[in-house]
């Protein structure tokens, strides 16, 4: 007959049981590790992945997801292994939505994503609703961190931060090549991100003392599938340069229906969007795609971490090109892997306050140290002047950190020089 | 704005309206005749698009000169659909027919997507930058080829409607179904043949059509929207409507983007659709219901 405890009546303790008990509490204690850090060391943080694996945005989803999927061996090799839940937010913010609130009930204690602005505004809702933290990868809506959400942490530049580098570079790039435009059209996506590109770029295009006037504003259908109506209204202003603010598949067909069109004006240069420097409009585009420029945040070639996740990306993914997708998205998961290693717990509020309190050195992006500000937003983060060269994003400009000499204007859609 | 630029912009709408008008005469053959409306229309279209694509990555062919061969695939593909699939709903509620063909909708996007993934895929053309210059006006050479074939394939089928003896008895059977059955018509013959032709239609335009877009499956839903506003449009039922809707879709898109704004260019599309609702429901070439 075995002694079951009987329900609501206690069990006396024997002298033996009791030294037993207090002999592992005593051990425990001793230990260097706690019994709840042994706990945690046992149960990897359950990061709720958030990205658009399908649908319009998918190609991106799919770059941030092999950054996601390169830091889980990577922080383990750390001593900060991690659990991926994924989800796919199908380029909807409904379905961004719903995907965070099903994250959470299946346990997750942190979110990361989701690349769309809006995608991201939808989980960063759900996330300060239920009080867990979120931590954004790429997301340039300045109002997200304008909430005061306590739970909410960007890793990414504001599209203000991004037009306010972008036009500084720019500037550094007329300077460099002698050649100063003196008009320019500005084209964007007509979605939360080109909205804030419109936004930032109408409040800081008249501070920021730029040579050149912007002409003409042109928004355009985020599903649009033909932008020859776009193209033919901004060629028709003459404007010097183009400057863009689309994501991947827009910005192709933007330069196709230029080529078309035959409009050459003297560059292609985005203030702070993406879509030029992808695999895609180089396998699309071959010599149409040369000399584009995009002044985004990028990775720093010359630190330690990003030749680790350079050389594991190109094990993995060898047909693919590494880019800032891949970098920030890696680079929010260290983030939470980090704040779990300080908090020790996977609390929320425990975690929430570890983010609060980020300060990371090493790391793969250009720019200062990850830290957060009081309204959760990294404004460590730096943009750097990428120009398309020989099927490449090449970093031209900080000079400190260019691998080429700009060119600027660059040659007609016919000239010889495209190859 | 100058007149040049204005002309343009109208000459591109049109020609890909022209590509469009194509698309939606192949749902239009196949309402008039056996009144079933197609809601998989746009999926199918994606279908094509991509044996174009693959027919051009794998073998290098233009899709130009694939249009008969993806076209003829189509074409078996509606008429199996037919027999097989939608003959026993055509005397069903329209409800159930519908229920039918958005399931075949919602398989053929599940299916694109897990054998081509959700990237956008391009058919590059040799002369997918190149433009033919005509005083003033930079015509699209892509646009312009694609828009001469659609005309090319909705002439050859009105002619075939006109004057073969079995496109007068598939007009037979939508005039008066009745009477084609009474002189001994093979009914299930014939649905099953015009929605092949309306499948061949889709398959020729989406041939054409993959030369202007990027091909994602998650186009064919706007594409059968796309379709259903041209022929609401043009007249449901209506062959000429079909190719009216579709050029006037190019162009007052065109015209939005030139006037208004580019990113209101499909407020434009809807508005000229409740438009007509309002003041011609039966379509701009359509017959009004007894």
């Amino acid at each position: 007959m075995t002694n079951k405890p009987t329900k609501g009546v206690s069990t006396p303790i024997s002298r033996r049981t009791f030294a037993k008990g207090m002999a592992i509490g005593t051990a425990a204690l001793a230990s260097p590790f706690s019994i709840i850090g042994s706990a945690n060391a046992a149960k990897p943080l359950k990061i709720g992945v958030l990205s658009p694996e399908s649908g319009f945005f998918a190609r991106e989803g799919q770059a941030c997801r092999r950054g996601y999927e390169l830091a889980g061996p990577m922080l383990a090799d750390m001593g900060m292994p991690v659990e991926m839940m994924f989800a796919d937010t199908e380029s909807s913010a409904d379905k961004a939505r719903t995907a965070a609130e099903k994250l959470i009930n299946e346990g997750a204690h942190i979110l990361v994503g989701a690349f769309v602005s809006g995608h991201t505004m939808a989980i960063a809702q759900v996330a300060e609703q239920k009080g867990i933290p979120h931590i954004i990868n790429i997301a340039a809506a300045p109002q997200i961190t304008k909430q005061g959400y306590k739970y909410v942490f960007r890793n990414f530049a504001t599209g203000p931060m991004l037009i306010k580098n972008g036009f500084g570079l720019i500037k550094d790039l007329f300077k460099a090549t002698g050649t100063t435009p003196k008009t320019a059209v500005f084209m964007h996506v007509n979605d939360t991100f080109g909205k804030a590109m419109a936004g930032g770029v109408k409040a800081l295009a008249p501070r920021m003392d730029l040579p050149f006037k912007i002409v003409e504003t042109i928004a355009y259908d985020p599903k649009a599938k033909d932008l020859s109506v776009e193209i033919a209204k901004a060629k028709s202003t003459k404007a010097d340069i183009l400057l863009p603010a689309s994501h991947g598949p827009d910005a192709i067909m933007m330069v196709r229906e230029m080529v078309k069109q035959r409009w050459e004006p003297m560059g292609i240069m985005t203030p702070g969007a993406p879509g030029t420097y992808d695999q895609a409009f180089f396998k699309t585009l071959q010599r149409f795609s040369e000399y584009v420029m995009a002044n985004v945040p990028w990775m720093d070639p010359n630190l330690d971490m990003t030749k680790t996740l350079a050389s594991g990306f190109a094990k993995k993914y060898p047909k693919n090109m590494m880019e800032l997708n891949v970098g920030f998205s890696f680079e929010a998961t260290l983030i939470a892997a980090d704040a779990y290693k300080r908090a020790g717990s996977s609390n929320p509020d425990q975690l929430a306050a570890a983010l609060r309190e980020t300060n990371i050195t090493n790391h793969v992006m250009v720019g200062g140290p990850i830290q957060f500000n009081k309204e959760g937003q990294n404004v460590n983060i730096k943009s750097t002047t990428l120009q398309n060269l020989d099927r490449k994003p090449t970093v031209v400009l900080p000079a400190g950190s260019a691998e080429a000499k700009p060119v600027f204007p660059m040659p007609g859609w016919r000239d010889a020089k495209r190859k | 704005m100058t007149w040049d630029t204005i002309a343009n912009i109208m000459i591109g709408g049109v020609l890909t309206g022209l590509v469009y008008a194509l698309m939606a005469l192949g749902l239009s053959v196949i309402f008039g005749v056996i009144k079933v409306v197609n809601f998989a229309h746009g999926e199918m279209m994606a279908l094509a698009m991509y044996a174009a694509f693959v027919i051009f990555s794998t073998y290098g062919l233009d899709p130009l000169l694939a249009t008969p061969i993806i076209a003829g695939g189509l074409f078996l593909i509606g008429y199996i659909m037919q027999r097989a699939l939608v003959a026993p709903f055509v005397t069903r509620p329209e409800h159930e027919q519908f229920i039918l063909l958005l399931a075949v909708a919602i398989l053929l996007v599940n299916g694109l997507l897990l054998i081509f993934g959700p990237d956008a895929q391009s058919v590059m053309v040799e002369y997918g930058f190149d433009s033919f210059e005509v005083g003033p006006l930079i015509l699209d050479k892509v646009k312009v080829y694609a828009a001469a074939a659609s005309i090319a394939v909705a002439l050859s089928l009105l002619l075939f409607f006109k004057y073969t003896r079995t496109g007068k008895a598939i007009r037979a059977c939508s005039d008066n179904l009745r009477g084609a059955q009474v002189v001994g018509l093979n009914i299930k013959n014939l649905y099953a043949l015009t929605f092949g032709l309306g499948a061949a239609c889709v398959g020729a335009a989406g041939c054409l059509l993959s030369m202007l877009v990027d091909i994602t499956p998650m186009l064919a839903p706007e594409l059968t929207l796309l379709a259903f506003i041209i022929v609401i449009i043009g007249g449901l039922g209506s062959l000429s409507g079909a190719l009216l809707g579709g050029v006037l879709i190019g162009a007052s898109e065109a015209l939005a983007g030139l006037l208004i704004t580019p990113s209101m260019k499909s407020l434009f599309s809807f508005g000229l659709l409740i438009l007509v609702l309002a003041i011609r429901p039966q379509g701009l070439l359509g017959k009004r219901s007894s």
